[in-house]
C-alpha cells in the first residue's frame, strides 16, 4: 500500500506544475527561433534544450510520452525530405556522391528531372532543411509531453462554441494518439507481428492508432459537450453567427498571412500586416462573445510570475537568433557550397542556453529520473 | 402524463438506414429509479443518448418524436444547451473527465452553466458531502481507485442540479464492492434529490435491487413495468430471476432477500443431491465429462514468486504462485487494482515482470520471439478490437492465418467452430461484443497455444453472451487448453471456473476449487449460492432437479403461494 501511497503524493506535488500555455508559449518561440535558422548546430542545441527540460519538468501522465513519439516523428521527416531531394533533386554543387538513372518528364509536366547526380551540396542542405523541420516537430512534442492538455482544455474561452468539439478533438487527439501507441504495440505483439515493412506499420500500428485517438477524443468531446461545453443556449442567434464569421474570418487572415511570411514573394510588411489583421478579428470575434457566454471560474489557474519567466525564456531564444541575424548573418544560414563546417553563432546560442531556464524553475518531482 | 420526468412520446430512431427505436413511449415519474434492461446491441445506449441530445447531435441519424425532460422539449436542443437538466454518465470516468483533480472536476459544469463562484463552491462542498468523497476532495483523479472516479463522474454530472441523471453501464468496469458503492450511492440520491435515474445494466444481479421500476428495449420496441414484471418476461435475466421461473416462484423474486424467504421447499427437494461433478459444467455441454486430470499430467504452467513494478514504486504483481495443468478453467478474482491484468500480461511474456521465473511447458515465453511466445500463450485483451486491425472478418482471419504461418482457413473454420453465421464480409467494428470477443478468441487461437489467457472477457456481454462464452472456454478446455480468465464477474466465474484465484494487492490470497473459494467469499459469491447454500449456478439446480425433482419444487412452491 505505501506504494501507492507515494503515488498519490508524487501526483499531488506535480499539480504544482506551470500552467500549460506557458509551457506551449515557450515550446512556440523555440519552434519559431529553430524557423529562423538553418544552422544545424543551433538546430541540434534546441533538440537538446528541449529534451532537456521534458526530461526534468514532465510528468507521469500517459502522454509525457510524446516527445520521444515527436522524435521519432522529426527523423522521418529528415528521411523523406532526403528522399524527396534524391528523387526530384534540389540544389546542386560539383561534389558528385553517386548517380541515379534520369529521367526527364515532358514539357507538360513542367520538365521535372527525376533522378540523376546527387551531390554532397545538395544532399547537405536538403539534411539541414529536414532538420529544421524535425526540430520545429520535437518542439512541438515538446509542448505535448509538458502541457496537461486537461488543465489546457479547462483554459479554453467558452465562446469557442460554434466549434467546440473541433477545439477539443484539436487539442486532445495528440496526447490521446501517445496513450494509444503503447497499447496497439502491445497488441502487435500478441498477434505475433513484428514485421517493420512501413505497409504492414501503417497498416497495424499507425491506422489503429489513430483510429483510436479520434475515438477518443470524440468520446471526450462528446462527454464535455455532455456537462455544458459550448454552450450556446440563449444567445441569439444574429450574435452567435456573427462570432462564427468573424473567428472563421480571422482564421482565414492568420493563415493567409502566415503563408505569406514563409513565401518569399509577398513584401513582409503586407504579410505582417494580414496576421495582425486576421488576429485582431479572430480576437474580437472571442471577446464579442465571450460578454455573452455566462462563464465562471471555481478556482483561476493563475498565469503566474513562473510561468512569465518560462515564457521569457523561450522569447529569449528567439532574441539570441534576431541578434544574430544582425552581427551575423552568414552563420544563421551556412553555405553548403562550397562544402564547410558551419560556425556556431553565438548570440543564437546564447539565447537557447537561455531556455532551459524552466529545467530549474519547474522541474517536476520526478526530479530529472528520465 | 407526468410533467417532471423523463417522457418518450413515439420517439422513433434510424441510423443510416437501420432503425434502433420504434414508436418508443414511456413516461418516468419524477425520482424514479429506473432501470433499462435489454440484449446487447438493442439500442440501449441510443435511447439514454437521446435524452441528453448526444443522439442524434453526436451521431447522426434520423429522429421523430417527442422527448421532454422535467417538460422541456429535448428537441433541437444541443446536449450544452442541456447540461443544466439532464446529467449523464458514461462507462469510463477516466474517458470523460475534463480535468485532473476531484474538486474543479466536479465544478467544471457549474463553471459553464455561469454558476457565481460562491454559491458554486457551497455545490461543490454539497455535492462532495452526498457522495461521500470528503476524504478525496483535494486529490488528483488518477490517484483514486474506480469507484470514487465513478462516484466523482456521477457528482460532476449532478452539480448543475439537473432533474435526470442518466447512466450508461456505470458499473460495468468495477469490481462488486466498488459497484455496490456507486449503486447505494445513486439509491440515497433518488431519495435526497429527488432525482430521476434511468441507468442502461448487463450486470442486473447488482441493479435489480436498487431499482423502482424497469424498461424492456427488444428489438426496438419498449415495455415498461415493474422490475419484476419486467424480469419475468425479459430474455435478459439475472440468476436469481431464472431459479425463481425454474422453481415457478410467484413474482419472479428480484432480490436475495425475497428468494430465500420463497427457497424453503427447494432446498428440501434438493436436499441429499449434489451439484453434478465436475464443478459446474455449463448447460450447452451437458456430456458428463470425466473429471479433468488436474493432478495428473505435469503442470503447463509454473509461475514462481512473480513481481510486476511500474515506475514510480508501484508494485502491481508482488510474489504471485500460480500453477496449472491443461484442461483447467481458472478464473484469477481480485478487486480492481488488484494486479490481475498485470498478471496475465506477464504470464504471457509480453508484458513486464520484474523478478520470478514463468515457464510453459518448460520453456519461459519472455525469452521467446513474439511470433513463438505466441505459440506457448495467447492473450485476448480486456480490449479484444486491439487485436483486431483489418478491414473486414475475412482478411481479419487471413492475416491472422498469415502471422501464425498456418495453413489458408484455420483462422476462419476455428472462428465457425466458435459461433456460426459471422458474414465474413462485416468490418470487425460493426460486430456484436460478443461477436468481436470471438474473432479475437479464433486470431488468438490460431496459432495453437496450450495456454489461454484471457482479460475481463465479459465486459459488454449480456447473460447469453456470457453463458455461450463459458461454454466455448469449457469446450477449449475439454480440448486440452489450460484457459485462465480474469474477472471480477462472479455469476460468470460461477459458470465457467473449475478453480479460483483470488488476487490482492498483487499478492494470492486464495487458490483452490471454484465451489469451496466462491462459498467462502460474500464478496465473490453468485447468487444462487447465496439462495441455495452449495449450488452454484441455475443450470446445475436444473440438471439436479431434472425428472421428479423439478415436481417436487413445483409441488412446494404451490403450497408456498397458497399460504
Amino acid at each position: 500500500m505505501s506504494g501507492n501511497r507515494e503515488t498519490a503524493v508524487s501526483l499531488r506535488a506535480a499539480r504544482h506544475v506551470a500552467h500549460p500555455a506557458a509551457w506551449w508559449g515557450w515550446a512556440l518561440l523555440l519552434a519559431t527561433a529553430a524557423g529562423r535558422t538553418a544552422n544545424p548546430w543551433l538546430l541540434l542545441l534546441i533538440v537538446a534544450v528541449a529534451g532537456l527540460v521534458v526530461t526534468w519538468c514532465r510528468g507521469d501522465e500517459p502522454w509525457s510520452g510524446a516527445y520521444r513519439v515527436f522524435l521519432f516523428i522529426g527523423l522521418s521527416a529528415i528521411a523523406v525530405r532526403m528522399a524527396f531531394y534524391m528523387v526530384f533533386g534540389g540544389s546542386d554543387g560539383p561534389t558528385v556522391l553517386f548517380s541515379l538513372p534520369s529521367a526527364t518528364l515532358p514539357a507538360w509536366a513542367a520538365g521535372f528531372r527525376l533522378g540523376g547526380d546527387v551531390t554532397a551540396e545538395g544532399a547537405l542542405a536538403a539534411a539541414y532543411d529536414g532538420l529544421r523541420l524535425a526540430t520545429l516537430l520535437v518542439c512541438v512534442g515538446a509542448a505535448n509531453a509538458l502541457a496537461s492538455p486537461r488543465r489546457l482544455l479547462r483554459s479554453v474561452p467558452a465562446a469557442l462554441y460554434e466549434v467546440s468539439v473541433a477545439v477539443v478533438v484539436a487539442l486532445s487527439v495528440a496526447p490521446q494518439l501517445v496513450a494509444s501507441v503503447g497499447r496497439v504495440r502491445r497488441a502487435r505483439a500478441l498477434r505475433g507481428n513484428t514485421s517493420r515493412s512501413p505497409a504492414n506499420l501503417m497498416r497495424t500500428v499507425v491506422s489503429p492508432v489513430l483510429h483510436d485517438a479520434l475515438d477518443r477524443s470524440l468520446a471526450l468531446a462528446a462527454a464535455m459537450a455532455s456537462r455544458g461545453y459550448g454552450r450556446a443556449a440563449g444567445i441569439p442567434a444574429p450574435a452567435r453567427r456573427a462570432t462564427g464569421a468573424s473567428l472563421l474570418i480571422g482564421l482565414l487572415g492568420l493563415c493567409a498571412g502566415a503563408y505569406a511570411l514563409l513565401s518569399a514573394a509577398t513584401p513582409a510588411p503586407l504579410a505582417w500586416a494580414a496576421v495582425a489583421c486576421g488576429a485582431a478579428v479572430a480576437v474580437f470575434g472571442i471577446a464579442f462573445a465571450s460578454k455573452r457566454v455566462p462563464h465562471t471560474r471555481y478556482r483561476p489557474d493563475r498565469f503566474g510570475a513562473r510561468d512569465w519567466a518560462i515564457v521569457a525564456s523561450g522569447a529569449a531564444a528567439v532574441a539570441g537568433t534576431i541578434l544574430s541575424g544582425v552581427f551575423e548573418p552568414a552563420a544563421l544560414w551556412p553555405a553548403t557550397n562550397p562544402l564547410s563546417v558551419p560556425e556556431l553563432p553565438m548570440w543564437a546560442a546564447g539565447g537557447i542556453l537561455l531556455a532551459t531556464a524552466p529545467a530549474l524553475l519547474a522541474p517536476s518531482s520526478r526530479g530529472g529520473t528520465p | 402524463m407526468n410533467p417532471d420526468g423523463i417522457a418518450f412520446e413515439h420517439v422513433t430512431f434510424a441510423y443510416a438506414g437501420t432503425p434502433v427505436l420504434d414508436d418508443v413511449s414511456f413516461d418516468l415519474p419524477e425520482g424514479e429509479f429506473c432501470l433499462l434492461v435489454g440484449p446487447t446491441g438493442a439500442g440501449k445506449s441510443t435511447l439514454l443518448k437521446a435524452v441528453n441530445g448526444l443522439v442524434p447531435h453526436f451521431t447522426g441519424g434520423t429522429m421523430a418524436g417527442r422527448i421532454t425532460v422535467a417538460g422541456r422539449d429535448v428537441h433541437g436542443s444541443t446536449p450544452a444547451d442541456l447540461a443544466d437538466l439532464v446529467g449523464y454518465v458514461g462507462q469510463d470516468p477516466l474517458a470523460g473527465f475534463v480535468t485532473d483533480e476531484v474538486e474543479r472536476e466536479l465544478a467544471y459544469t457549474a463553471e459553464q452553466l455561469g454558476v457565481d463562484p460562491a454559491a458554486m463552491r457551497k455545490r461543490v462542498t454539497e455535492i462532495v458531502d452526498l457522495l461521500g468523497l470528503a476524504d478525496v476532495r483535494d486529490r488528483d483523479l488518477a490517484a483514486l481507485s474506480s469507484g470514487q472516479r465513478q462516484r466523482v463522474a456521477i457528482g460532476a454530472a449532478l452539480v448543475a442540479g439537473p432533474a435526470a441523471l442518466v447512466l450508461d453501464e456505470p458499473t460495468s468496469a468495477l469490481d462488486p464492492t466498488a459497484a455496490d458503492e456507486v449503486l447505494s450511492t445513486l439509491h440515497r440520491l433518488v431519495h435526497d434529490l429527488g432525482v430521476t435515474v434511468l441507468l442502461a445494466e448487463h450486470r442486473l444481479e447488482r441493479v435489480a435491487q436498487y431499482a423502482d421500476s424497469a424498461l424492456l428495449l427488444n428489438g426496438g420496441k419498449v415495455t415498461a413495468g415493474s422490475v419484476g414484471q419486467i424480469l419475468a418476461a425479459s430474455p435478459i435475466a439475472p440468476p436469481v430471476v431464472e431459479l425463481g421461473r425454474l422453481a415457478g416462484w410467484p413474482g419472479p423474486p428480484v432480490t436475495i432477500r425475497e428468494a430465500r424467504r420463497h427457497a424453503a421447499p427447494l432446498r428440501e427437494a434438493l436436499a441429499g443431491r449434489h451439484p453434478a461433478p465436475p464443478a459446474a459444467p455449463s448447460a450447452h455441454e451437458p456430456s458428463r465429462r470425466k473429471s479433468p486430470p488436474t493432478e495428473s499430467g505435469p503442470p503447463l504452467l509454473e509461475a514462481r514468486a512473480v513481481t510486476v513494478d511500474y515506475p514510480g514504486g508501484v508494485r502491481a504483481v508482488n510474489g504471485a504462485d500460480l500453477t496449472a495443468a491443461r484442461c483447467e478453467r481458472i478464473a484469477l478474482m481480485g478487486r480492481n487494482g488488484s494486479g490481475k491484468s498485470s498478471l496475465l500480461w506477464a504470464l504471457q511474456g509480453t508484458g513486464k515482470r520484474s523478478g520470478g521465473t514463468v515457464t510453459i511447458g518448460g520453456d519461459d515465453p519472455a525469452t521467446r520471439k513474439p511470433a513463438e511466445r505466441r505459440t506457448l500463450a495467447g492473450l485476448v485483451p480486456a480490449e479484444p478490437a486491439d487485436l483486431l486491425y483489418a478491414e473486414t472478418v475475412a482478411a481479419e482471419c487471413e492475416g491472422a492465418d498469415r502471422d501464425g504461418r498456418v495453413p489458408a482457413g484455420t483462422c476462419a473454420k476455428i472462428l465457425d467452430d466458435l459461433v456460426e453465421g459471422i458474414d465474413g464480409g462485416t468490418h470487425p467494428r460493426d460486430l456484436s461484443e460478443g461477436q468481436r470477443l470471438a474473432l479475437a478468441l479464433a486470431v488468438t487461437l490460431t496459432a495453437a497455444p496450450p495456454l489461454l489467457l484471457l482479460d475481463e472477457p465479459t465486459r459488454g456481454l449480456d447473460y447469453p453472451g456470457k453463458a455461450a462464452l463459458a461454454s466455448r472456454l469449457g469446450r477449449l478446455a475439454a480440448a486440452g487448453h489450460c484457459v485462465v480468465v480474469s474477472t471480477h464477474d462472479v455469476e460468470f466465474c460461477a459458470e465457467f471456473a473449475s478453480r479460483v484465484v483470488i488476487l490482492s494487492d498483487g499478492e494470492v490470497v486464495a487458490d483452490g476449487p471454484a465451489r469451496q473459494i466462491v462459498a467462502a467469499s460474500p464478496m465473490f459469491s453468485p447468487q444462487v449460492a447465496k439462495v441455495l447454500p452449495g449450488w452454484l449456478t441455475v443450470d446445475e439446480v436444473a440438471e439436479a432437479l431434472g425428472g421428479n425433482g423439478l415436481d417436487d419444487a413445483e409441488g412446494g412452491t404451490d403450497d408456498d403461494a397458497r399460504a
